[in-house]
Order: C-alpha cells, then sequence, then structure tokens
C-alpha cells in the first residue's frame, strides 16, 4: 500500500441558486495515489461530517466514465488535467504531496448553478428535445440488415455518438459555447442513412435551440476538443455549420 | 397470495403471438384519457415511456439523475444478444432461449424466457432504425461476437460502450415524445412511496432531490423501472445511485418480491485497492473472447506475470471446461476464481486476483486488431490501474454486478399489486438463477419497447380506473410516510455516518451472502444485519437539511432500505437449501464445485410478502411452482 499524502483544496461552496459563493479551504491528509479524485473527496466529506458540517456537493453515477454526470473544474481545466478523462477517472497519483488543488463547479450562463459544485445542465436535454433523433416508432423498422451502412461511415457516426453530455466543452469554451456538444449529435445522426431524411431540419432545430439556451458561438478556440474526455473532433463543429447554412439557403425543405 | 403466471396456454413458440390476439386494446382516442408514470430512464424505463407515449398515452417521467441520459443502463459494455442468424452459425429462437434457461440453471419461467428470445431480432431492428451506430463488417452489414454461455456468435455491439449506444437510442426516443408533448419529464426526482387506491397502483409520493419538497403524482397504471439492488453490498459494479428504495417501498406496500438472493457476481473487475473505494469496475466479459485466465501453478509465486514461463501457469478454465474454456458462464467463472485464490494462487498486492492475459491474441491478431475490438477498456483498465494491459496480463476478481431477483410479475410483467407493472432489472423475470452476458440489455429494451406496451393496454381497458385526487387519503398517508420517514432519520442525530453503515452491511453481504453461502454463515448474516439496522437508527448522523439538495440525506433513505432487503436476501438463500446458478450453497456441490441442485423441493419461485419489521425483518414466502413442459431440466455442465 502506498503511503498517503496531504494535498490543500479550495472549493467552491454555494448553498443555493440564489445565493453568494466562495472558495473555501479544506487540507486532507489521507490522500492515497490509488484513489480517484472523486474518493479523495469522499473522503474530506466524511470527515466534514464527523466534524458536524455539511458535506460538499457534486454530481456523479458511475464512476466509471461514461453517465456524464460527474463535471469539476480542477485548477481551471474542465476534469482536470489528464487528457480524455472524466473526473471520475483522474486518479490521485496525478499529484503530489502539498499541492493546491481548486475545484470549482463548471460555469456557464447555460449552466446555473444548484449547490456547491452541481450545476444545471437541462439545457442540453432542451437542445436533443428539439431534434436530436431520429423519427422512428416503435415497431416501424425494417430488418436490421437491409440498410447497409460503410463501415467507415458507421464507425466514424460511432466516435460522435461517444459524447456523454457532460459539459466539459461549454465549461471550457470563452464563450461557453455548446457547439461541440450539439454538432456531435449531428455528425452522429446526419452521416447514417436512418438519420438522412431529418438532416436539415435537425440541424437548424437543434442550432436555433442552442442559440436559445444563451450557448455562445463558436469562434474556433479549440477548447472544448481538448477537454473533452472521449476525444470528439471539431470537425462536428465544422460540419453543423456546413448543413445549417446549406438548410437555412434552401429553407427547411432542403 | 395470487401468483398467477397468467401464462397463456398452447405451444411455447405461439404463447405470446396468442396472447397478443387475445389481449384487450385502447382505442388510440381514449388513450390520451390515460396516464401512465414510468419511474426510471434506463433502457426499461426510457424505452417504455417513449413506446407509451407513441401511442397516445400521457406518460409522467421519472429519474434521479439530473438527465434521463444517465441511468446505469448506460455503464453496460459488451453487448446485446439476439437470435438474427446473421454469422450464419446456425443459430435460431430455440438455441437463444435454451442457452438462456440452461444458463439460468432452470430457475425461470419458460415462457417467459421465450418470449425474450423471440422479441430478440426487433430490437436490434429497433436500435438501428434509431441510428445506434453498431459494429459493421466491411460490407456494410452488422458484426456479431461470441459471449460466455453460447457455442454461436450472436452479440451485436458497439465497441465496448454497447448499453450507452442503446439507451442514448431510447433516451433520443423519449425527448422526442417529450418535445411532441407527450411525455412529462421530471428529472432529480426520487420515488419514495407507491399511492394505491381500491387496491390498485394509482400514483407515486416523490423527492424533488433539489429542493426537498415531496410531491403527489397521479395515474392509471405506474411502471417500475428502477434497476436492481446489487450496491447492497457497498462495493458493487452498479452506479454509486443505483439503490432499491422505489422497489422496498412498493414491497413494503404488498408486491411480492421474488428470489432476492438470486445476484450475480461478475468475474471481471478490477480488484479492490483499499478501504476508500467507492465502486468496482467491471472490465467487459466480452474480453473473454480473446483473454485467457490463469493463475501461477506455484502458490505465492510472486514473479512478473511476463516471467512466469507457460508450463507454470494454470489456464484453470480452459482446463476443467474444455468445451467453453473461458467462455463458461459468469456463475463458472467467478467461483472458480474464488477457489484458485482460496487455495493461495491469487495474483496482485491482495492475492484476491487473477491475470486474463491478452498476449496470445495480440501475437495471432495483431496488436490493432486488439485495440479496434477493445481499446475503450483497455484505456480504462490503464487509467485506473496503472497498468498497461498490452504489455502485461490484467488482474481481475469477481464484483457483484447484477441482480436477477426482483418484484415478482406475471406474463403481463404487472406485479401482484393490480396496475404496478415492473420492467428491467427490477423484475425477477426472465434470467433464473444467473444472467448471461448481453442478456440485460436485450431483457430491459424487450419489456420497455415490445412487451409493457401492450400489455399495459390490456390492463387499463378491462379495469375501471375512476379519477382519483390528489387529496385523496391514500395519497396523505403515502406523503406523510414518505416525509415521516426523512424526519425520522434526522431526529436519530447520531455520530456515525451513512457511509459507514453501508460499508458494514456490505462487508457482511460479501462474506456471507456472496459467491457461496453456507447455513452458518447466513444465520450469522441475519443477525448482524439485524444488530446493525438497530444500530443505524440508534446512531446514523444525517447532515445538512431536508428542504436542501442533500446527497447524505438520499443514501441515508436508501441504506435504511438495503438494511431491511439484505436480510431478505439472506432469508431467501437460507430457504433455499439447494444450489443453482449464482446461488451456491457450500453444503450443496459437486467435488469440482459446481451447483448441485434440487428440483424435486426447489423448483420454484420464492415471492416473499412483507408482513413487518421488529427487530427482525417478517416476511411470509409464497411460491409459484416452475413448470417445465418444453425443456428437459439437466445438470449444467459447460465441460
Amino acid at each position: 500500500m502506498a503511503d498517503t499524502f496531504t494535498v490543500h483544496l479550495k472549493i467552491w461552496r454555494q448553498e443555493g441558486p440564489n445565493e453568494p459563493g466562495e472558495l473555501v479551504d479544506y487540507t486532507l491528509d489521507k490522500v492515497n495515489e490509488h484513489m480517484s479524485f472523486l474518493e479523495m473527496l469522499d473522503v474530506l466529506n466524511e470527515e466534514i461530517v464527523k466534524e458536524g458540517g455539511v458535506p460538499i456537493e457534486f454530481d456523479y453515477d458511475c464512476r466509471e466514465g461514461i453517465c456524464g454526470s460527474c463535471n469539476l473544474m480542477i485548477n481551471g481545466q474542465a476534469h482536470g488535467p489528464k487528457a480524455m478523462t472524466c473526473s471520475c477517472q483522474l486518479h490521485m497519483r496525478n499529484y503530489s504531496d502539498g499541492d493546491t488543488i481548486v475545484i470549482e463547479p463548471f460555469r456557464a450562463k447555460g449552466f446555473p448553478v444548484i449547490k456547491d459544485l452541481v450545476v444545471d445542465r437541462s439545457a442540453f436535454d432542451r437542445i436533443i428535445e428539439a431534434g436530436g433523433y431520429v423519427s422512428v416508432k416503435t415497431g416501424s423498422a425494417p430488418d436490421a440488415n437491409s440498410i447497409p451502412v460503410d463501415k467507415s461511415v458507421a464507425d466514424t457516426a460511432f466516435d460522435y455518438a461517444t459524447c456523454i453530455g457532460c459539459g466539459a466543452c461549454v465549461a471550457a469554451c470563452p464563450n461557453s459555447s455548446a457547439s461541440l456538444f450539439t454538432g456531435a449529435k449531428l455528425a452522429h445522426l446526419n452521416r447514417l442513412p436512418q438519420g438522412e431524411p431529418e438532416r436539415a431540419e435537425r440541424t437548424v432545430a437543434m442550432v436555433e435551440q442552442m442559440e436559445e439556451e444563451g450557448f455562445g458561438d463558436c469562434s474556433n478556440y479549440a477548447e472544448c476538443e481538448a477537454v473533452c474526455p472521449k476525444g470528439i473532433s471539431i470537425s462536428a463543429i465544422a460540419e453543423m455549420r456546413r448543413n445549417y447554412m446549406k438548410a437555412a439557403l434552401k429553407g427547411s425543405e432542403a | 397470495m395470487n401468483l398467477d403466471s397468467k401464462v397463456p396456454s398452447g405451444p411455447l413458440e405461439e404463447k405470446w403471438s396468442k396472447h397478443l390476439n387475445d389481449i384487450q386494446l385502447v382505442a388510440p382516442n381514449n388513450k390520451r384519457k390515460h396516464d401512465v408514470i414510468v419511474v426510471g430512464t434506463g433502457l426499461a424505463g426510457g424505452s417504455a415511456a417513449a413506446s407509451l407515449a407513441e401511442l397516445g398515452y400521457n406518460v409522467k417521467s421519472f429519474c434521479i439523475q439530473d438527465s434521463a441520459r444517465r441511468a446505469h443502463s448506460i455503464a453496460a459494455q459488451g453487448g446485446i444478444n439476439a437470435a438474427k442468424n446473421y454469422p450464419n452459425d446456425g443459430d435460431t429462437i430455440w438455441r437463444l432461449f435454451y442457452d438462456t434457461i440452461k444458463g439460468g440453471d432452470y430457475r425461470s419461467r419458460e415462457s417467459n424466457t421465450y418470449r425474450l428470445a423471440q422479441i430478440s431480432n426487433e430490437i436490434i431492428d429497433q436500435a438501428v432504425a434509431q441510428g445506434v451506430p453498431f459494429a459493421r463488417e466491411y460490407g456494410g452489414l452488422l458484426a456479431n461476437r461470441s459471449f460466455g454461455g453460447a457455442q454461436v456468435s450472436r452479440t451485436f455491439y458497439a465497441r465496448g460502450q454497447t448499453g450507452q449506444q442503446l439507451l442514448l437510442g431510447a433516451y433520443q426516443a423519449m425527448m422526442r415524445q417529450v418535445h411532441e408533448g407527450r411525455i412529462d419529464l421530471h428529472t432529480r426526482q426520487e420515488m419514495l412511496d407507491v399511492v394505491i387506491v381500491d387496491g390498485k397502483a394509482r400514483g407515486i409520493i416523490t423527492r424533488d432531490l433539489v429542493s426537498g419538497e415531496i410531491k403527489r403524482w397521479m395515474a392509471d397504471a405506474v411502471v417500475l423501472a428502477s434497476g436492481g439492488y446489487g450496491n447492497a453490498f457497498y462495493l458493487s459494479t452498479n452506479a454509486i445511485n443505483s439503490n432499491v428504495t422505489a422497489a422496498w417501498r412498493c414491497h413494503k406496500r404488498g408486491a411480492a418480491f421474488a428470489n432476492p438472493c438470486y445476484v450475480q457476481i461478475h468475474p471481471t473487475c478490477i480488484p479492490v485497492s483499499g478501504d476508500y473505494q467507492s465502486k468496482l469496475t467491471l472490465m467487459s466479459e466480452s474480453l473473454r473472447n480473446d483473454g485467457r485466465v490463469w493463475v501461477p501453478k506455484e502458490k505465492g509465486d510472486d514473479r512478473h506475470p511476463n516471467d512466469i514461463p507457460e508450463d507454470e501457469r494454470y489456464y484453470y478454465l480452459e482446463e476443467k471446461y474444455p468445451a467453453f474454456g473461458n467462455l463458461v458462464p459468469r456463475d463458472v467463472a467467478s467461483r472458480n476464481a474464488k477457489i484458485v485464490c482460496d487455495e493461495g494462487m491469487g495474483v496482485g498486492p491482495t492475492g484476491r486476483a487473477v491475470y486474463l492475459d491478452f498476449n496470445d491474441a495480440i501475437e495471432r491478431e495483431g496488436k490493432q486488431a486488439i485495440a479496434d475490438k477493445y481499446g475503450n477498456l483497455f484505456e480504462m483498465y490503464e487509467n485506473i490501474t496503472d497498468n498497461n494491459p498490452y504489455e502485461e496480463p490484467m488482474r481481475i476478481f469477481p464484483a457483484v454486478h447484477y441482480t436477477m431477483g426482483g418484484l415478482w410479475v406475471d406474463y403481463n410483467l404487472m406485479s401482484n399489486i393490480p396496475g404496478l407493472f415492473v420492467a428491467g432489472e427490477a423484475n425477477f423475470s426472465d434470467h433464473g438463477a444467473n444472467r448471461l452476458g448481453a442478456s440485460a440489455l436485450m431483457q430491459g429494451l424487450s419489456d420497455g419497447y415490445f412487451i409493457i406496451p401492450y400489455t399495459i393496454g390490456n390492463y387499463i381497458a378491462g379495469e375501471e380506473l375512476p379519477d382519483v385526487s390528489k387529496d385523496h387519503d391514500a395519497f396523505d398517508e403515502a406523503a406523510d410516510n414518505a416525509q415521516g420517514h426523512i424526519d425520522k432519520l434526522f431526529e436519530v442525530d447520531g455520530d456515525k455516518s451513512v457511509v459507514e453503515f453501508h460499508r458494514e452491511l456490505g462487508q457482511i453481504m460479501w462474506d456471507k451472502v456472496g459467491i457461496s453461502r453456507s447455513e452458518e454463515g447466513l444465520k450469522e448474516a441475519i443477525k448482524e444485519i439485524q444488530e446493525l439496522r438497530e444500530e443505524f437508527w440508534n446512531n446514523v448522523r444525517v447532515p445538512g437539511e431536508a428542504a436542501n439538495y442533500n446527497k447524505y440525506l438520499e443514501f441515508a433513505g436508501r441504506v435504511a432500505d438495503f438494511l431491511e432487503l439484505g436480510e431478505l436476501m439472506a432469508k431467501d438463500a437460507l430457504h433455499r437449501d439447494e444450489s443453482c446458478g449464482c446461488h451456491l450453497r457450500a453444503e450443496h456441490q459437486s467435488d469440482e464445485g459446481e451447483a448441485l441442485r434440487n428440483d424435486k423441493e426447489y423448483s420454484y419461485v420464492a415471492a416473499w410478502e412483507f408482513q413487518g419489521v421488529n427487530g427482525e425483518l417478517q416476511e411470509e414466502l409464497h411460491k409459484e411452482d416452475l413448470e417445465f413442459d418444453f425443456v428437459e431440466l439437466k445438470q449444467r455442465s459447460y465441460k
């Protein structure tokens, strides 16, 4: 078993959506290199509870990097320093004794704070609701092999479909743009034969919903791609713009 | 208690179509007059909500997560079975059915399992039409791979993220119905009680996890799709928020809980590293297609695995089960891992691990081919353990993964409470005493897309369902009950954390109600759980307040329920004095550690009826006899 070490934490505490928040200092001296980052926060919370305090709230569920619940801004980086890694899959072996770690929520106009590090990401659901699907009713599908899909097309669609909806792209973007999230779903569905018929309508509806939610425009900073735990390419954004322009020029009948 | 399974008569392959011909329908213009509540937005709940809404019902959908896209189905890695026979290797609906019922060690209902195999093909069609990006061959057609317990390749997959992709398909179908105004979606809401009016389920009580408010919801029927109860073990592969509360509160209102002791322990998980551990991570069973499981022949051999020569390795699955080799069912693989570790051949710092080695596969197919199949799993492993599985074998050990038991349901997936339907892992239905790999996704989607939408219509069409007000006494009583439970948790005001109680419960469950169980151990477990429960209600500390976001309060409510369920699991395991599937009683095993069933006395579903908690959990046992008209019961053999 590895030796334990100490970290200094500055963690955003905020009672509720309309309360002021602040960074609060904590020191934790039982950190082990094999702990995940969230397990380190669990240990801190246990200490806080033992001392009669109110534990720090943060979102998590699967703790294996797939559900998209966890969303911490760690030392100014969405999901922390390790590429292609969610907050829950970051391990304390990436830190050393005496390090100071600042932990904040994913901040954006489209993601209001609920409490402490927990934010409301329901805007993402509303973007999907606007058109992020194929309109097929249960029971009406043809045989699965009746439409062949080129393997390279299917593989690329899969690459975009791996988005977990965590919101790191928004948090990292200087404009708080949700273009990578929106573009990834469009790039997944629009390139498949099943998604093709609704391509124009879907693109327009999702892009307009994204703007309505208060997310900013894309200025090609590419910060989103850098922090995306699934490594989704910003080509999705270029593709979204092309499809949006085509649809806008031709009207929604395009 | 009425446990009429309502299985239609006739030949096995005609039961479902005959039933569809016979059941009553609700006319399209009448469907919009009916409200249906769906609790949970995993594969079963999401697909049910979407399909019911497409039919025209007013659906109210609830989940505890912040989005319907995050339910734990998302973590399923390996794949989904279907009897398409695309690889032309001789698969049929009968074979899928037979493998599933045999894999479940003949403890499931024949008719339900057959229906599952029948529906499997439609699920693949549906998912592909939704744009689920399954793996494909170069010709553009769908690819398949092999999974445990089968000698054909019938598993469809989307790299190691099949659950995620299928769930997103169901979620998107749901969101389309939200857009249409047919689904009223409520996230961050936890169901705390079911409301029963005139003997029928007519609503639920929830706690708003953001504001803490207790809310009342009315409907003509309730679908519970709230998942399994593996987190009774504290450490499991389940998501941290997975819990039994919704199902358990229904049980306390009279819904029978069936076969609670059937818990699947998955053979390939990343071993425990320390007491801060919050969950265990699964490595997909698909890895056993190419990975070879071994331990050093020499006890306590602490050489690096790459330094141990071939003839000093014990490939125990390949040696003991030459026909299935590394692809034996999960229960067999888990048990054998425990046996070799108990014998001192385990590896790693704790000695509670075995190797899963890809060296031969990499030499045979090349690193790239292996990366294409398992790349994300290998990355996940390296991320957690800091070891590179391309360079050295993975270390794996079994962990609690899935619960086959759940609320009892009839052929229509309705519990013994009229109007309360149960889907997916939350019911006990199709897997018997052991679930085969890639069958959970199949069952969840079968229940939600293709069974409940029909059977719920049959119920609604055939029942008098007068309007009920949210001020009805039954709503008052249930809301007071939910609030009272929360108040009671705060009133204890003790000094031990919820997490400590949960961890202690998990240790009891793992040691005594885990891979191997004995009469003595189970009796100890029952006593220890009772003591722990008493201590909980005298000494738990719940921080914060009720009227705010408060995760510790959520956990306190869930752990309180696990402390009751755990006792029932042990009681069920104690009463079932045989071994079957995942339920291994040490008293009933062959010399080689295989489960020995007792079909004469235990070929039934154990359905428990809640009677109260008075120091001891009071439960009455009811039995639904399992009749096998179409398959012959055999001792399973994978040799």
